[in-house]
């Protein structure tokens, strides 16, 4: 295979191969995530009891529906790190890339991809334990688990490319250890990360639907364990298809002004 | 006695080699207060549906969450990057100059790094904690902060110990990085007490990852939650641990085989 689809399923593959090598330390890696669901789950399970078993509407099983897709979206949404940037700069790692006749991006996107399957081979265990323990419950349709498999793909496009922005700050600056932190914390509360974006104050989750965060995380866990109409189901869609562009844009102009200003320090 | 003195003579030199850095302070600074105002605004969701969780009530969490920062603190300052240099010098057979010094081994490497600046949570945390009681609806008595400030040093051994206890896994499996991060991950479930965990999950975090002893129970003191007997079950628990901790580390050492393997 030649181009760019020759490419990703090189890339892909060795990622796969590479990765798989690694599994006891994926797997440690993963466990050690869960801890992060488990807890926001404990303690809207515990809200959901005291309250008299749900939530605004939602149910101790929903919520343990919710925080289970959570665990899959998370692992799918773990891409290149804008801290890696640092490295990539001072080391002159960039530079081989840039003699390269394909955008280095689609690099991180088919390396990532690969090492996908191997996460989620690794993920279907601790799936079927949480779900042993904390007895979700689920009401799905084959539409919606159609939708979920494309949503999940978008979800890593959108979340790949704002990253990659994000990171490309390094070529201007090596101090954005705070600007990266302000990010998170934004992403973590406004994307259906903490909570489900239903439990939000009204203004912030206005907020979140002029935001790209919730297209990351709430709405593909929302589309397998939430209850959306076919109307939020597709428009879901549409709304990931329209910042993958943004992201592919901002990624295009923000490279283009950012390469001119490396130098490959250290090389 | 010379131990005492060997502590203080690294923690000087180790402060000392901060202060070069001065300008660290205020990232620690940043970093703090986003992690701070993450956490209370996580509060402040949680009580805007409820009022109690698990018999906790806002204010009392925030005691909680005031332990939880300054332990943290102290994690991060001065139990993570000693265990970090374990691990590196384990991997690449440095150890063998602090096993070379006439002095406990064990002592050294526990104390051979130390990063000031994420002192500053440990502050932050006292701050938030002394914030918590004015809030509290009976202020503790004598008793109970004597209670607080025993269960407190002893929540320090036990993160230190439990720590030190999976670092020294290094001397067999060498590469121990994504432990490190699982440790990390399972430490936030610190955030809340323990109490609110299903039962199977609370003795894990009571036992296997001892988070109830170390910041629970100080969290208790202050709530009027804490019994004579806890606190001596506490006691026990960190001796225990402790004790674990120096026999699987004299284990470790012997596997140990230094530079030359």
């Amino acid at each position: 295979m030649n181009g760019l689809p020759g490419l990703y399923s090189v890339v892909g593959r060795t990622a796969v191969q590479t990765q798989f090598q690694y599994r006891t330390s994926n797997y440690l890696f993963m466990l050690g995530m869960v801890a992060e669901p488990v807890v926001y789950l404990v303690v809207w399970q515990t809200v959901a009891d005291a309250q008299g078993g749900a939530v605004q509407g939602i149910t101790a099983g929903d919520f343990a529906a919710y925080y289970i897709v959570w665990t899959l979206v998370r692992n799918m949404n773990i891409v290149f790190t804008p801290y890696g940037w640092e490295d990539r700069i001072r080391r002159g790692e960039l530079s081989g890339r840039l003699v390269q006749p394909v955008h280095p991006l689609h690099f991180d996107l088919a390396y990532f991809a690969g090492w996908k399957v191997v996460v989620v081979l690794l993920w279907v265990p601790i799936a079927a334990v949480l779900a042993l323990l904390f007895r979700p419950t689920f009401d799905v349709s084959p539409v919606e688990v159609l939708v979920f498999l494309v949503a999940i793909w978008g979800a890593y496009l959108i979340r790949s490319m704002l990253l990659w922005v994000l990171g490309m700050v390094t070529f201007w600056t090596t101090r954005v250890s705070a600007l990266y932190e302000l990010y998170f914390t934004a992403e973590l509360l406004l994307s259906g990360r903490l909570l489900p974006l239903a439990l939000l104050p009204a203004w912030a989750a206005t907020a979140a639907d002029w935001l790209p965060f919730r297209y990351t995380f709430g709405y593909p866990i929302e589309v397998l364990a939430g209850d959306l109409t076919t109307a939020q189901l597709w428009g879901g869609l549409a709304a990931q298809a329209a910042w993958v562009a943004i992201g592919a844009g901002l990624v295009a102009v923000v490279w283009r002004f950012g390469v001119r200003r490396y130098s490959a320090v250290g090389n | 006695m010379q131990a005492l003195r060997l502590v203080g003579t690294y923690l000087r030199i180790g402060v000392q080699a901060e202060l070069q850095y001065r300008s660290n302070v205020l990232f620690s600074v940043v970093q703090s207060l986003v992690a701070v105002g993450t956490s209370l605004a996580v509060l402040a969701l949680v009580f805007s549906h409820t009022d109690d969780l698990g018999g906790w009530s806002g204010s009392e969490l925030l005691v909680v969450m005031g332990v939880y920062v300054l332990l943290g603190g102290v994690l991060r300052s001065v139990v993570q990057p000693s265990m970090t240099q374990l691990m590196d010098d384990v991997q690449h057979g440095t150890l063998d100059f602090v096993l070379t010094k006439p002095a406990d081994a064990m002592l050294l490497v526990s104390i051979r790094r130390i990063e000031l600046w994420q002192a500053v949570d440990v502050l932050v945390g006292a701050g938030i904690v002394g914030y918590a009681l004015t809030r509290l609806d009976t202020r503790p008595g004598a008793l109970a902060v004597a209670g607080f400030a025993v269960a407190l040093a002893l929540g320090v051994v036990v993160l230190w110990a439990f720590w030190l206890l999976l670092t020294t896994a290094a001397f067999w499996v060498v590469r121990t990085d994504s432990l490190v991060e699982l440790l990390s991950g399972m430490y936030q479930a610190g955030r809340w007490p323990v109490t609110i965990y299903p039962g199977w999950l609370r003795i894990g975090f009571t036992f296997l990852v001892p988070l109830a002893f170390a910041i629970t129970v100080p969290a208790q003191a202050l709530t009027g939650r804490l019994s004579g007997w806890l606190l001596l079950g506490a006691a026990a628990f960190t001796v225990a641990l402790v004790a674990v901790t120096r026999w699987v580390w004299t284990l470790g050492v012997r596997a140990y085989s230094g530079a030359s393997a």
